[in-house]
This record gives structure tokens, sequence and C-alpha cells, in this order.
């Protein structure tokens, strides 16, 4: 029964599959050599990027019934918190990557 | 038609994402590697807005509601949070997208389809994200308080080792428990929820607060399994892709995080425990940082103003000629360089003078002990090389030191201070200096000279 349901999975899924192997090797492979003193630049960026989860609270509060109200809630709070993520990420990152303005010569 | 454009779209916002990842681990183009991923992230919202969907009311009162409040918090918060306390914040961040994850996973088990099997793929992927999405709330705030100070080291549960595996144990069995049960028992899904989110607290406590960074990386990693998990319970590419970049990333930029502090991630995990129980040892010890020469080369390019201190291991590495070839390769860079002489620096005065002026650095160029200590406040990087003694803070501060009194150059109120020095070993005077264990010192072992040729080097390759 275990592996019906692992084999159907995977049929089901299966680009979805392929994505997300060559997703790891390409986001292992992307920032490789970064230097130590970027090191807290990109989490704080890829942070900002992870807070793309908010695109499923959106679809969820899309497709809801205007008088679910448990769902509206949780949706709310659920795009409100990843919002903050999302915009508060990128302006961190950009302040902490002020310091590598370019200078005018 | 519809479907085909906004997958289209989908497509170059994860094409940006990628991008900016790229561009963000290289110094000169990480801004615009931020910008983009931003503006991936713009266009990936506004395509889901408007993409016409089967059914369903919209709601997009609650929903620009919730994204006008979100965004208001999160730029404040990102304007008014102090440079010192920017990993804090991030963590912040990062226990909010956690969050958002971890309800998604309660509402999606909330609208499950009365009577439809639970013992499908579809409710596995939910409970690993209800559970990866808890963690990453609660670990991550943990790790803030921790770094903010309100939570101290010495909290720590008893056997956090064997709690962490017993509650493992015990969630991923009521998982699969409540997959085989007939009908959806919501009250297992919350004590699963309960359970994630003291996992969360009891993953992260036992760490030491010096780890934190390391581990705000990992639950970071964490969030953006989280969103791919949750991109493979709605079938959407966008959060998938981005969640899995993350996810990956994340983790690459976790070990990365820890070799350069000479350790390994386990050791950062597992090490956490014994140090809870009496690292006195370690914690009494102090350890000086290492900077790397890409590192060092890279701060120098972006500062406007360098101040090198000349001292007895200059002369003794014959490395006047190596420092004006980087004064001038610095300079390229429009930096200002310049050079602060203390009056006893070397083993007789004016012995840096005459040094310097072998290698044909312009006088103009060389500032004295005052003048110097009035540029340090307003300078980013001081470069000591092969000085000791003479910037040695205890002249100020310890009434026991033999050196108690002598004016020195203030070099610990500069931004960035690198130590040039073949070891850890004391100066002329044999005391140790406090210099060299400061916030914001970072040590570059080896002889001057050949050190200062690989700063060249490096500041011509970055």
């Amino acid at each position: 029964m275990t592996m019906d349901l692992l084999v159907h999975f995977i049929n089901d899924n299966i680009t979805m599959i392929y994505i997300l192997v060559f997703i790891i090797f390409l986001g292992t492979e992307v920032i490789s050599n970064v230097p130590t003193v970027l090191h807290t630049p990109l989490m704080s960026g890829a942070n900002a990027i992870s807070g793309v989860v908010i695109i499923g609270a959106v679809l969820l509060i899309r497709q809801a019934d205007a008088n679910d109200y448990t769902i509206l809630v949780l949706g709310f709070f659920g795009i409100m918190l990843a919002m903050i993520n999302v915009a508060g990420g990128f302006a961190v990152t950009n302040r902490m990557l002020e310091m590598f303005r370019k200078k005018k010569k | 038609m519809e479907g085909t454009i906004t997958n289209f779209i989908y497509l170059i916002c994860i094409s940006l994402f990628i991008i900016g990842l790229k561009k963000l681990s290289h110094p000169d183009s990480a801004r615009s590697g931020n910008l983009l991923a931003a503006a991936g992230m713009i266009g990936a919202l506004l395509v889901t807005l408007i993409t016409p969907l089967p059914d369903g009311d919209n709601n997009y009162g609650v929903i620009a509601g919730g994204i006008l409040i979100g965004t208001v918090i999160g730029l404040v918060a990102a304007k008014r949070i102090k440079m010192t306390a920017m990993p804090e914040m991030v963590s912040l961040f990062n226990g909010l997208g956690g969050a958002c994850a971890m309800l998604l996973a309660i509402v999606e088990f909330y609208n499950h389809p009365e009577g439809e099997s639970l013992f499908s793929g579809q409710v596995a992927t939910t409970f690993f994200a209800l559970f990866i999405g808890s963690i990453s709330f609660t670990g991550s705030l943990v790790a803030y308080g921790k770094l903010d100070g309100f939570l101290r080291d010495s909290l720590v549960p008893p056997a956090p080792k064997v709690v962490n595996v017993l509650l493992l144990i015990v969630i991923i069995s009521l998982c699969v428990y409540t997959m085989t049960l007939p009908g959806l028992s919501f009250t297992y899904v919350l004590i699963v929820l309960v359970l994630s989110l003291i996992y969360g607290i009891t993953f992260v406590t036992p760490i030491g607060g010096g780890d934190m960074p390391v581990v705000i990386s990992l639950l970071n990693s964490f969030t953006g399994l989280g969103a791919a998990l949750a991109g493979l319970i709605y079938g959407n590419q966008v959060m998938l892709v981005g969640g899995v970049l993350v996810g990956a990333s994340g983790t690459i930029l976790t070990i990365l995080m820890c070799q350069a502090m000479n350790r390994s991630l386990m050791n950062v995990i597992i090490g956490g425990f014994s140090a809870a129980g009496g690292g006195v040892a370690q914690s009494g010890d102090q350890v000086a940082k290492e900077a790397t020469f890409v590192d060092t080369a890279i701060m120098l390019k972006y500062a406007q103003k360098v101040i090198v201190v000349p001292g007895y291991g200059m002369a003794v590495a014959q490395a006047q000629h190596t420092v004006h070839d980087l004064e001038k390769a610095v300079e390229d860079e429009g930096v200002s360089f310049r050079y602060a002489i203390h009056p006893v620096a070397g083993r007789m005065p004016g012995h840096m003078n005459v040094l310097l002026a072998e290698a044909d650095v312009p006088y103009p160029k060389l500032l004295d002990l005052d003048d110097a200590n009035k540029e340090f406040p307003s300078t980013d990087v001081v470069l000591v090389i092969g000085a000791n003694d003479v910037v040695n803070p205890a002249a100020k501060t310890d009434t026991s030191s033999p050196i108690y009194g002598m004016p020195i150059l203030d070099v610990e109120l500069a931004k960035n201070v690198i130590v040039l020095k073949r070891s850890m070993s004391p100066g002329y005077a044999g005391i140790q200096n406090q210099l060299f264990f400061g916030e914001r010192t970072r040590m570059l072992f080896g002889d001057a000279k050949s050190s200062l040729s690989k700063l060249i080097e490096e500041l011509n390759n970055v």
C-alpha cells in the first residue's frame, strides 16, 4: 500500500520532481565562491525570496468563500506575515549592501 | 490562454530569482541582484493577483489589507533597525515566512474534503509543510531572542538531545497514524502543530548565541523548504522553484558559514549541547577572528578611507615597497590611503618615515599621532602592519600594564581593523594585545610582504 502511494505520488508529480532536482543543483552552484563579507546579505536576500510562500496565501484567499471567516482570518495573517518577510527582507538586504555602493572615480 | 501567460510570467520571475541570487554573491553586483529578486517577487505577486481563477470570491479587500500592513511593518522595521542588529532582524523576518507556510498547511487540513482518503502524498506533504513551517517559526524567534539578548544561553532544557529525538519520533508517528485513520482528526493535526512548535524551540535553545548566524541560515533554508512544499500542495511553480532555490542555496551557505568558522555543521548543532553543560574553558579563552585575503581586498575596495599603521614587522619583512604598491592599487579604486606614524613605531624614532621615504611614499600621506587619532573614528579600514604595542589599548585602560600611559594610536575606533601579523605572539613589550580580540578586529596571518602581495592580487581580482 505504501509502495502504491509512493508510485502514485511520483507519477502525478514527475515534472515537479524533475524541476526540484535541477533546482537543487542550480541553487548550490549559483552561490558557491561567495566571499565571507557577503554571507549575511546573501542569507538575507535568500530569506526575502523564501517569502514567496505569500503566493500560496493569496491563492488561498482568492479561492475562498467570502463568508468563510476561518480561512479569511488565517489567510490574512499568512499574507501579512509573509509580506513583512518579503518587504522587510529586501529592504534590509538593500541597507546592508549600501557599503558596496560604487564610488565615483 | 491566461494560464499560459501566467506560467510564462512565473518563468520570468523564477529566472529573476536565480539571477538575483547569483549576483548577490559578488560585491559589485550584489545591490542589483537584490533589486532583481525583489522585482521577480513583485511580478509573481501581481500575476497571482490578476490571474482569473475558476471559483472563489477573490476577497481582494482582505488581500490588499494584508499586503499593505505587511509592507508598512516590514519597511519600517528594516529602516529603523541598527546595522549591528541585522542578523536578528533577518531571523525575525524568516520566522514570519515560516509562520505563513504553517498557516497554509493548517488551512489545507481545514479544507480537506470529507470522505477523501488521508493516505496520500498530498497529506504527507501538508504534514511536512506544517512541521517545517512551525520549526522555522519558533526556532527563528528563539534565535532572535538569543541575539537580542533577552534569552540567555544558560536557559537550556534538561537532556536536550533525548528530548529532541523523542519529540521527533512522536511527531512522525502521530503524522503517520493520522494518515491511516478513515476520517481527518483535526485534534491530531493540532497536536502535531503544537509539538512541532515546541520542537523548534528545543532544537535552537541549546545552541550557543555565537552560532546563531549559522542557525538562522539553516532555518532560512527550512523556510525555503516550507515554501517549496506549499508550492507542491498548490501545484504552483514559482513557489516550488523559489522555495527549493532558497532551501538549496541556504544549505550551502550554512555549510560555507561553518567552514568560515572552521567548524562542521554537526559540530555547531551538537556542539551546542556540550557547551551548554560546561564549556567554561572555551568561553573563558578569547579567540581572535581570522580574515581572508578576499574579504580584506573587498573591504579595501569599498572603503572611503584607509589608514595603514606600520610597525617593526613591516621593517623586518622589508615590505615598504609592497605597501606602496598596495597604496597605488587601493587609490586606483578612489579610496583615500594614508599612513599613521607613531613616534616610537619600529626600533628607533623616525624608523618608519625613513623606510616609507625609501619606497617613495609622498610625505603628506604620513599622519602624526594626534592627526591620525582624529581620523580613526571616520576611517573604514585600518591595516596594522606588524605594529603591536603602539596600538595596544591597555596603555589607556590597564594601570598594571608596563606600557600604561604611553600615547597610542586609537585604531580600535575605526570601523574595521585588519592586523597583519606572523602569529599571535605578543609585541616587544611582551604583553598581550586586547585589540586582537576586538569586535571589529580581524587577523591576517603571514609574513607582511607576501600578505600584502596577495592582497594586491586579490584587489585586482574582485
